[in-house]
């Protein structure tokens, strides 16, 4: 008998891709929006050029920090090697966002924004009101280039909305 | 105090680390303590941002257990942080703090990393508490650890005892909602001599030992009624006594089940076990790393399951319980992550291409640069702990003799080197140390350290030369070389190597995260390139093979380091003073 009632996220990449700064903002989209959340992730090496992956976590009352296997609702990369090793966390209902890290690589010129485009994809899909990612991304980024963050952001968004 | 936290007043999303450093804060903690360490830098790092905590960075644990425990002695509630192998360093003030107890409040925070992420071992730290006597407090996640945290400088001060609180990498680096609350200023106690209480000579230590086994007593009676050991009953076919975060995986994976939450596991509530036990049909022990819970309770003569001694290696994971509760043995899955790598422009990665080309057996230490051993470079081939490239390199010089060098980080050798180095001069061993000097504490996170000559609070302080230290030391020779001088570094360790002499190489250049150097990228002449590979040997980011064979320069990562200019054979690679 399994709790049902978690959303499952999980962010896959490399080191130096924006992988923790994306679950950041989720995590406090998700905060603002009154859930329980839980992020887990390993420091480290992820400056290295080491594989980094960030669970995220949120509903009513969150336990594991870890999603377990074959529960992720969705899965987002930055890396597309990164996707196939981690694809066997997805539920099978769950959704794989890979094909968007091609749009954002296609669409956004500077790939220091890919992690915004992203979570403006991811946005379209979880119940967190849009005044709650914006709140997160302007906390996140500390107000910096708020403003291409936020155009992006719902370059993003408008791909699932 | 951080931005974040100011901006959203009350509400804050903290990791464990951040969410023990504000329960410290809002419990009147006045001095922290430690030597950075994955998974545990960021306690220091929050404290360092409040004005009423005198933070610090310590040259190394040993010292920042004394400086922690000094204070709480002194009459100020004090903690000291470190990764579970730092604890191994501070051994020696732990064991016998223990006897001495406390003044204020004094919590050592141990952060263990289970599954080896980023350390040289996954010892498991509990079996230190219970090794010193001394209580240990294990929170399940962040919000938990805020909480405890408080309670362990209550118990610390209640029965005069230094208090452990393990946190786990699951903990340290998983972040939580947290409620932010004021500040307790809890006044200074006075310190009064007492000779028998704090000067460990034999006589004093013996009728020191006799007050820790009455202590431990009233701690045995404490852990059965303290709230931070619950009981929920549910389902009464199965329960788990269970501690840490192994909790969480439990009850996301048998939520119905009943619980007997470990918060204090030592000394251990043995009343508390037995009374669940006798309630639960079908009893399970689940705990990450050592059978240390298993151990005290089948000692009690309870019946119960446990994992798999497969399941002692590595940390447990949601999915592991099932398969656990089954009594399966763990499946060993291959590791299938992607290898750190140094970043481009690294000026480790210098140092050893020419170790490589020498052909040197170089013994290691704890850094960036243990990232050397990784195949192609292949150039470092011991890694023990702290310091011991140094002390290895005396054992080296017995048996392997020639051609043989040390290389160690900056922060290292401050931390744990210089004694080692002393050792060599005064026991006449000739060889190569080299300094490996990137200005910073980079695996870390990039904390200062004493040769950086700033605080963690970024203050100017004085500023330790690690030329003259060496030269104090006793060694024969001292050379600083920057290491992008590549050519010049070659002559310099080929003519130290195998000297008769003590030699000392300080290879310094800042970090690239401290100081990122972005020169313009080589230019590639494709049809002077004889697909040798010699480029693929130094391990570039930067470098790749194509799937047709040719070498490609990712021009976005390159920093124009120019080191693969210097191993390119056929001249395919040239310097490029221009964009």
């Amino acid at each position: 008998m399994k709790k049902v009632d978690t959303m499952n996220v999980l962010f896959c990449g490399s080191g130096g891709q924006g992988v923790l700064k994306a679950s950041e903002i989720l995590g406090w989209a998700a905060v603002f929006e009154g859930y329980h959340v839980k992020k887990s992730e390993v420091h480290g090496m992820a400056q290295r050029g080491g594989s980094v992956e960030s669970h995220l976590r949120f509903g009513k009352e969150v336990f594991s920090p870890l999603i377990p296997e074959g529960e992720a609702d969705f899965l987002i990369s930055f890396d597309s090697s990164e996707n196939n090793r981690l694809k066997h966390f997805l539920s099978p209902k769950g959704t794989d966002l890979i094909k968007y890290l091609d749009k954002a690589k296609k669409s956004i010129h500077d790939k220091r924004y890919i992690n915004t485009f992203l979570i403006g994809v991811l946005s379209g899909f979880l119940p967190i009101k849009e005044n709650n990612w914006l709140e997160a991304i302007k906390l996140v980024f500390s107000n910096k280039n708020l403003e291409e963050n936020t155009k992006i952001f719902f370059q993003g968004r408008g791909e699932i909305l | 105090m951080n931005n974040k936290t100011i901006l959203r007043k009350k509400l804050a999303f903290l990791s464990g680390d951040e969410a023990v450093a504000q329960g410290a804060f809002e419990e009147g903690l006045k001095v922290a303590a430690s030597y950075p360490g994955t998974p545990a830098s960021e306690i220091l790092e929050y404290l360092s941002r409040f004005n009423e905590i005198d933070a610090q960075w310590s040259v190394n644990e040993k010292v920042a257990f004394e400086v922690a425990l000094s204070a709480s002695i002194a009459g100020l509630r004090s903690l000291y942080a470190s990764k579970h192998v730092g604890l191994n360093v501070a051994m020696d003030a732990l064991m016998t703090s223990a006897y001495i107890g406390v003044n204020a409040g004094f919590v050592i925070v141990s952060c263990d990393d289970p599954g080896i992420h980023s350390s040289q071992n996954e010892q498991d730290n509990r079996l230190l508490a219970k090794i010193a006597q001394i209580p240990l407090i294990e929170p399940s996640s962040p919000a938990e650890a805020k909480e405890f945290v408080k309670t362990a400088f209550k118990i610390s001060e209640q029965f005069d005892t230094p208090v452990m609180v393990r946190l786990t990498t699951r903990i340290a680096h998983t972040k939580e909602n947290i409620t932010l609350e004021a500040r307790k200023e809890i006044p200074n106690k006075a310190f009064e001599v007492n000779i028998p209480k704090y000067v460990m000579v034999p006589r004093n230590a013996y009728q020191r030992h006799i007050e820790l086994l009455k202590r431990i007593t009233k701690l045995q009676k404490y852990a059965e009624t303290t709230p931070l050991n619950s009981v929920e009953l549910n389902n009464k076919k199965i329960g788990f006594i269970t501690s840490s975060v192994s909790y969480l995986y439990v009850k996301e994976m048998f939520p119905d089940a009943s619980f007997l939450k470990l918060g204090l596991s030592f000394p251990f509530p043995e009343n508390k076990a037995k009374e669940f036990a006798r309630k639960i049909k079908e009893l399970y022990v689940i705990e990450e790393l050592e059978p240390y819970l298993e151990e005290q309770i089948r000692m009690l003569g309870i019946k119960c399951k446990t994992k798999h001694p497969s399941y002692r290696i590595g940390e447990l994971k949601p999915e592991f319980i099932p398969e656990i509760v089954k009594g399966k043995p763990k499946i060993e899955e291959p590791y299938s992550a992607r290898k750190p790598v140094m970043c481009p422009g690294c000026p480790h990665r210098m140092v050893f291409a020419v170790l490589k080309k020498l052909k040197a057996v170089a013994t290691g230490d704890i850094g960036c640069y243990t990232l050397g051993a990784l195949p192609p470079l292949a150039s470092l081939h011991t890694c023990l702990c702290m310091g011991a490239a140094v002390s290895f390199l005396e054992g080296f010089k017995k048996g392997v003799d020639k051609n043989v060098v040390a290389v160690i980080g900056d922060s290292t050798f401050v931390h744990a080197g210089i004694p080692a180095l002393i050792n060599l001069s005064y026991n006449k061993t000739k060889g190569l140390v080299i300094i490996l000097d990137n200005s910073t504490t980079a695996m870390t996170g990039g904390q200062p350290h004493p040769a950086t000559g700033l605080t963690i609070k970024g203050q100017t302080t004085k500023k330790l030369i690690l030329e003259d230290v060496c030269r104090a030391c006793g060694v024969d020779n001292v050379d600083v070389i920057d290491p992008y001088k590549i050519k010049e570094l070659e002559e310099l360790i080929k003519k130290r190597i195998n000297e008769d002499a003590l030699s000392v190489v300080i290879a310094r250049r800042p970090c690239q995260l401290i100081a990122i150097n972005k020169n313009f990228a080589p230019s590639f002449d494709k049809e002077k390139c004889k697909n040798c590979y010699l480029c693929l040997s130094i391990n570039c980011p930067a470098i790749t093979k194509l799937d047709d064979g040719s070498i490609e320069i990712n021009k976005d990562y390159c920093c124009g380091c120019n080191l693969c200019v210097e191993v390119c054979a056929p001249k395919a690679l040239t310097k490029n003073e221009k964009s």
